[in-house]
């Protein structure tokens, strides 16, 4: 590799330093003892305490939860049916049709999204609450699922399939017992994809929540429009604390499993090659 | 065809058409109705049970006053400007700060490269709220910007409400969508292609102009198209950190809808904004695809 300049240390201090001041300031005052957040006052825990006997923030926390629950797991079965139908599944009527509504949500605004399935909801007069926020967050959130999954079926040797079809397999128990195992990182990261922007987003859940439920989301945004409070700086702490485990959690997995494969094959070469040794000598 | 075969595209097909493409029927068909003081705020509403005569009827009182409003009051057709305008030079200042912090990252040391990567990715699943939320006590007039400033013994500044945060938040939040899809071209690339063009005589800056610059564009294109076209209906920057001057599309449409709650208006301010995406959003399919070949 070529050497490292300081054009690229420079480049690579500006670029983190702008990507992760605003969340270090924003965990540091969340622990600020004063109300006013921009003022440092001292260490203190109590905007902890608070965010945890507000109801309504545990309320929209346990609507939010389920909901992106739900809608990960439809997605993440619809989303991968498709992924499979669109790279194995060969010639069908209304394909490109298909495939144009499958990446189409990845880039449609989300004003278009929430009020188009708002108004559908209106005419076919479906009480709006959590069961309509799930189907429109399973809607977009298939079609990420499915690009991960299919990203991740393109890239797979296609002859371990056929070699179980041609042993007699069943396409569905190919599917069950040779796919499904080899894509099943992609299937769980289109999971956690999947539930993490049900759990962050906020303008489809406005369009398709109604006044019966209210989403995390919708909750700070609407207590945020009145200004910075401590009670949010605490949330967002704990928000971003999760994602970082599971970030950090899921690519230490990984790595484990790439050093697992780099030490099976190293094996399986040092074991050929034995074997053609012994071939040799006799 | 095998019942399997059928149902396994059949369900989620059917899922997608009914809940992707039939409300944009809807959508279509509310921004030719006209507003009404009723429940829904719409006219004329479709009364199957009346048959072909009330379906001949429905039909018969749609009309495009909604579009002639659209390009008379000078509101709508500012807000789309505007907010092309600001996608457009939003995208060019992530492109400018992503493409550096890419490069930085394709030439750091190999065992450096997960961890780096990973820092990118972090931000992209926390959430976008929060992220947009930190901005406002960094920008704010008592903020941490201006106590540095004032530390320093400069002048503070306004920029919070103002078009300037909404640039920063829009390259704060979509910057992770440049950098990832410029690393990827970028460490495909391979390191004897500018040995190669050094050893026929260019520079180490000709070098990075004539052959790294040409083949990381996939990865520019993709990024660039990654962080204009959702920008261009951006909701969420403009009403937290834009101000009365910032004229949005995704803002207007939000305030017709939820304000004003004239649903054929937003309809049809939807159905403009579509149109006008519609152009890029082929585009960048166009580019994705002949990516994967």
């Amino acid at each position: 590799m070529s050497r490292f300049t300081w054009f690229n240390a420079t480049a690579l201090t500006f670029g983190f330093a702008f990507l992760y001041l605003p969340m270090v300031i924003l965990i540091v005052y969340s622990f600020n003892e004063s109300r006013l957040v921009t003022v440092w006052a001292g260490f203190s825990t109590k905007w902890y305490g608070e965010l945890f006997r507000n109801e309504q923030f545990l309320d929209a926390a346990w609507v939010t939860l389920r909901v992106a629950f739900f809608s990960a797991t439809i997605a993440t079965v619809l989303g991968t049916m498709a992924a499979y139908v669109l790279v194995r599944g060969g010639r069908f009527f209304g394909r490109t049709l298909f495939s144009g509504m499958i990446y189409a949500p990845l880039v449609m605004p989300e004003v278009i999204t929430g009020l188009s399935l708002l108004l559908l909801f209106i005419s076919i007069n479906l009480d709006r609450g959590i069961f309509t926020i799930i189907l429109a967050h399973t809607t977009f959130c298939m079609a990420y699922v499915s690009v991960v999954v299919s990203s991740r079926l393109v890239s797979f040797d296609r002859s371990v399939e056929e070699a179980a079809l041609d042993l007699g397999a069943t396409p569905f128990d190919a599917f069950r017992s040779v796919t499904l195992p080899i894509i099943m990182p992609a299937v769980v990261s289109g999971w956690l994809l999947g539930f993490t922007l049900s759990l962050d987003d906020l303008v489809i859940a406005s369009f398709t929540a109604g006044p019966a439920a209210t989403t995390l989301p919708i909750q700070i945004f609407s207590s945020v429009r009145l200004g910075v409070s401590p009670e949010i700086n605490a949330l967002s702490t704990i928000l971003i604390g999760i994602v970082a485990l599971g970030v950090v959690t899921a690519s230490l997995i990984s790595k484990r499993n790439l050093v697992r494969q780099a030490r099976d094959a190293r094996r399986a070469i040092q074991a050929g090659a034995e074997d053609a040794r012994e071939a040799r000598a006799t | 065809m095998d019942f399997r075969r059928v149902s396994l595209i059949a369900l989620p097909y059917a899922w997608l058409l009914l809940l992707f493409l039939v409300p944009f029927g809807i959508v279509l068909k509310i921004s030719l109705s006209d507003y009404a003081l009723s429940i829904p705020p719409y006219t004329p509403t479709l009364d199957i049970t009346g048959g072909w005569p009330a379906i001949r009827d429905f039909l018969g009182q749609l009309d495009v006053e909604n579009y002639v409003f659209l390009t008379e009051d000078d509101l709508y057709w500012k807000a789309y400007l505007s907010s092309l305008r600001i996608a457009l030079i939003s995208t060019f200042v992530t492109l400018l700060i992503g493409y550096p912090l890419a490069y930085a990252m394709a030439k750091a040391p190999r065992e450096w490269q997960p961890t780096l990567l990973m820092l990118v990715i972090l931000p992209f699943w926390t959430s976008f709220l929060i992220r947009v939320y930190a901005w406002i006590g960094i920008l704010s007039s008592q903020g941490y910007l201006n106590q540095t400033l004032a530390f320093l013994g400069l002048e503070p500044v306004t920029v919070l409400n103002t078009n300037v945060a909404v640039y920063i938040g829009i390259v704060y939040t979509y910057l992770p969508f440049m950098v990832l899809p410029i690393y990827a071209t970028l460490e495909k690339m391979e390191g004897d292609l500018i040995e190669a063009a050094q050893d026929l005589g260019c520079t180490p800056t000709e070098a990075f102009w004539r052959v790294t610059l040409p083949l990381s564009r996939p990865g520019i294109i993709a990024g660039c198209f990654l962080v204009f076209i959702p920008a261009v209906g951006e909701f969420v920057i403009p009403s937290l950190l834009g101000g009365s001057e910032t004229l949005m599309i995704g803002k207007v449409l939000w305030e017709e809808f939820f304000n004003n709650r004239d649903w054929p208006v937003a309809s049809a301010v939807a159905v403009v904004l579509l149109l006008i995406l519609v152009i890029p959003i082929v585009l960048f399919q166009k580019n994705q695809e002949k990516e994967q070949e």
